[in-house]
């Protein structure tokens, strides 16, 4: 039983972030067509309904399919094929420690809306991140390419130098909330200051939140920070890769977003939480309650923390449509002068204002 | 430090000018959808097979031979549209014509659409307004290259 139940977990949150992830390409299509006021694909149909180009990304699933399946002769072979994998898998596996949702009962059982409950879920997503460049990396080297070679270095060059920042952003934090389990996390964040305001991560790091943003971004690997890649003018990683293998590095770019957003969510702004709402239902700051069954406030914590990931989304597209890219140099200043001085002052002023308040 | 902190501004202003972009046509698209028609539309595309735009009157597309009143073409085989075409796509090969008024006629009229620039040098040089390019006809693809080359027939049309 409580193995079909964590397979369950597995495969309901797999196919439900696989679905963002697709959904994210069209998302990405249609956003970035409102801001320069065209309208996006909407071309792709079944029949005579084009539902707003809803259809698109199973027109692109379906082309990069059929696609040829080409290794370049002087590649290697194998490593050429496992790159990818490697790359998506790495994405992939941080969904296991992602929180959905509070515990739901049913039946007399108490199931964690988290595939698996870490002590060190937040050291884990880092990592398992933190891991997907040697995906990039690999590709680089076993395309024998040296166009190929040249951005995946670049793409550990970035690494390098948003890591230590991103990591270090988090220690404030980590601080302040004595856990690094994020259902713990997102449980202190349920708390209010001053009875109304929900006491939730960006109220009490807003320094934090701004360089684990800007880290995050360059985690993407996008546009302000797409050094790897530069698909508008220099040659990419995957300069060598084509059809689904290709589709596979576009994916774990995608899914990363997702991946970021949520983290953000769960650290920053309260994961599942809703503002008011605690297990029985709403409990409003001016006197009153509105009480809930368990199924419905544990939909809308579902829903809140999904309306959060997409608008963080929404908001990484957004900087992705407007910002050009940041020069190879100016993403090391970036990361080792502005960034990582930032968050060791943010950890010290955290540390101070503990030791103040205590 | 100080200077990369000074870009900071100018960042959110250019994130806000795409925000305010985004927000201001979902909301005339959002109206849209909900049947308010409004002046402004949240973009600026028109749908081309299904929606067309009005092709201006001086627009160049397609040639056409002008005829006579009956029925023969008006061009006397001057050649000077031949000579004047910038991408040498027309040929021309005059024969007799019975009436010494007009002294010769068209036998063979050819232009290769497939490398036509669309400069509309024939239609200027041409000195009887026998070639017009005013057919509204934009469409000209074809599926193999015989396809492109339009003859006196398909000129005159």
């Amino acid at each position: 039983m409580e193995i079909l139940i964590i397979f369950l977990k597995i495969v309901l949150a797999l196919v439900w972030f696989l679905t963002l992830t697709l959904y994210l390409t069209w998302l990405e299509r249609k956003e970035s067509a409102v801001i320069q006021d065209r309208i996006g694909a909407n071309r792709a149909n079944i029949g005579r309904f084009r539902m707003i180009g809803l259809f698109q990304p199973f027109a692109d699933a379906i082309k990069m399919i059929f696609k040829e399946d080409f290794v370049p002769p002087f590649a290697n072979k194998f490593l050429h094929t496992l790159a990818p994998f490697l790359s998506f898998f790495f994405v992939a596996v941080t969904i296991a420690a992602v929180p959905f949702g509070d515990r739901l009962l049913i039946a007399g059982k108490s199931i964690n809306l988290q595939i698996l409950d870490l002590h060190a879920g937040l050291l884990f997503i880092l990592a398992m991140l933190s891991l997907g460049i040697y995906g990039i990396i690999l590709s680089g080297w076993a395309s024998r390419n040296r166009f190929a070679l040249l951005g995946s270095v670049r793409g550990a060059a970035q690494l390098v130098s948003y890591e230590v920042a991103l990591g270090l952003s988090l220690v404030g934090l980590i601080m302040v909330f004595p856990s690094l389990r994020l259902q713990s996390i997102v449980a202190f964040q349920g708390q209010n200051v001053f009875g109304w305001i929900p006491k939730w991560g960006i109220l009490l790091q807003p320094l934090g939140f701004i360089v684990f943003f800007f880290s995050a971004l360059a985690e993407t690997k996008r546009v302000p920070f797409d050094l790897p890649e530069g698909e508008s003018e220099i040659i990419g990683f995957f300069a060598e890769y084509g059809g689904l293998k290709w589709g596979l590095f576009m994916m774990t770019d995608f899914m990363e977003i997702i991946i970021v957003s949520s983290l953000a969510t769960t650290l920053f702004f309260g994961g599942w939480q809703v503002p008011w709402l605690a297990a029985d239902g709403f409990h409003w700051p001016w006197g009153g309650a509105w009480l809930l069954p368990h199924g419905v406030v544990v939909l809308l914590q579902l829903l809140a923390f999904n309306v959060k990931i997409i608008f963080f989304c929404w908001l990484q597209i957004l900087i992705r449509w407007t910002y050009p890219r940041f020069r190879y140099d100016q993403v090391m200043d970036l990361g080792w002068k502005v960034l990582i001085p930032l968050s060791l002052l943010n950890i010290v002023g955290t540390g101070l204002v503990m030791e103040f308040l205590k | 430090m100080i200077k990369a902190l000074g870009y900071f501004w100018e960042i959110i202003r250019g994130g806000l000018i795409t925000c305010r972009h985004f927000c201001l046509n979902m909301v005339f698209h959002l109206l849209r959808a909900v049947g308010i028609k409004t002046e402004r539309r949240g973009a600026v595309t028109i749908q081309y097979p299904e929606e067309r735009k009005e092709i201006a009157s001086r627009h160049r597309s397609l040639h056409r031979l002008l005829k006579r009143e009956d029925g023969r073409p008006r061009c006397v085989s001057c050649l000077l549209c031949a000579t004047v075409c910038p991408s040498e796509c027309i040929e021309v090969e005059a024969a007799e014509d019975p009436d010494p008024e007009i002294q010769k006629f068209p036998a063979r009229f050819v232009i290769d659409l497939s490398r036509c620039c669309f400069c509309g040098f024939c239609v200027e040089a041409c000195p009887e307004d026998a070639i017009r390019m005013d057919t509204g006809r934009i469409e000209l693809a074809g599926y193999r290259r015989q396809d492109l080359i339009y003859d006196l027939e398909k000129l005159l049309r």
